[in-house]
């Protein structure tokens, strides 16, 4: 039985480029290692966080988008606990809605990064606010 | 006998009769389905300044909704992506 999962993890903010990307390829590969397969992923940058975690004002935040078995989010969630490097972790299953929603953001987004200038016409104000805060 | 001419209460200004508008399910009227969570923006209409989830009765969301963005709040708080306890959220 394979689902659709979304996991975003938040990095200490005192990684490298290259020890970030190093941190991602482990978890990707994670995925693709225990038959799963990353849909989509998503870079969001250092971003400041709400209220401090471990003494740490900021962080890199990263999405992922996978399928994967049900049994495969205990190791995942096991390998996020154990590594230093991530300092918060967050795993959902996508049900139905979700992955609509979830399509309809990605291809927003592809459209937005495709011609930054242009705004996409036929959707809903809300939509086009959530679009707008994720791009600030 | 005069008096009856007057028993017509007369008042200076018009009465205001208070229209209250209906609230509404912005979910449901806007057929949005999912409540994001990594949208914290969004997820700010239906908080209180202190960062509390405000009640359905103020913000007029139907119950499923209010469940769901109930949850999409929480686990925006859990990312860091909104506050738990704050002054002066907006």
């Amino acid at each position: 039985m394979i689902k659709q999962y979304e996991t975003v993890f938040i990095a200490t903010p005192v990684l490298s480029d290259a020890q970030m990307k190093e941190a991602v390829a482990k978890y990707t590969d994670l995925i693709k290692a225990n038959g799963g397969e990353v849909v989509y992923e998503e870079d969001w940058g250092l971003k400041q966080l709400a209220y401090p975690i471990d003494h740490k004002t900021s962080g890199f935040y990263y999405l992922i988008e996978f399928k994967a078995a049900p049994e495969f989010i205990a190791t995942l969630e096991t390998q996020y606990h154990r590594d230093e490097r991530i300092i918060r972790y967050l795993t959902v299953a996508l049900d139905k809605d979700a992955v609509a929603y979830a399509e309809h953001r990605r291809a927003n987004r592809a459209a937005k990064a495709a011609a930054p200038k242009a705004e996409p016409v036929a959707e809903s104000v809300v939509e086009a606010k959530s679009e707008e805060s994720v791009e600030a | 006998m005069a008096n009856a001419a007057n028993n017509e209460i007369r008042y200076l200004n018009p009465p205001t009769v208070e229209v209250r508008k209906k609230k509404y399910c912005r979910f449901k009227k806007a057929g949005i389905k999912y409540v994001d969570y990594k949208d914290p923006e969004f997820l700010k209409k239906f908080l209180n300044e202190q960062g509390k989830i405000l009640p359905r009765r103020i913000t007029g969301t139907s119950l499923k909704f209010q469940r769901k963005v109930a949850q999409a709040v929480k686990r925006a708080r859990s990312l860091a992506l909104l506050p738990y306890v704050t002054d002066l959220l907006k």
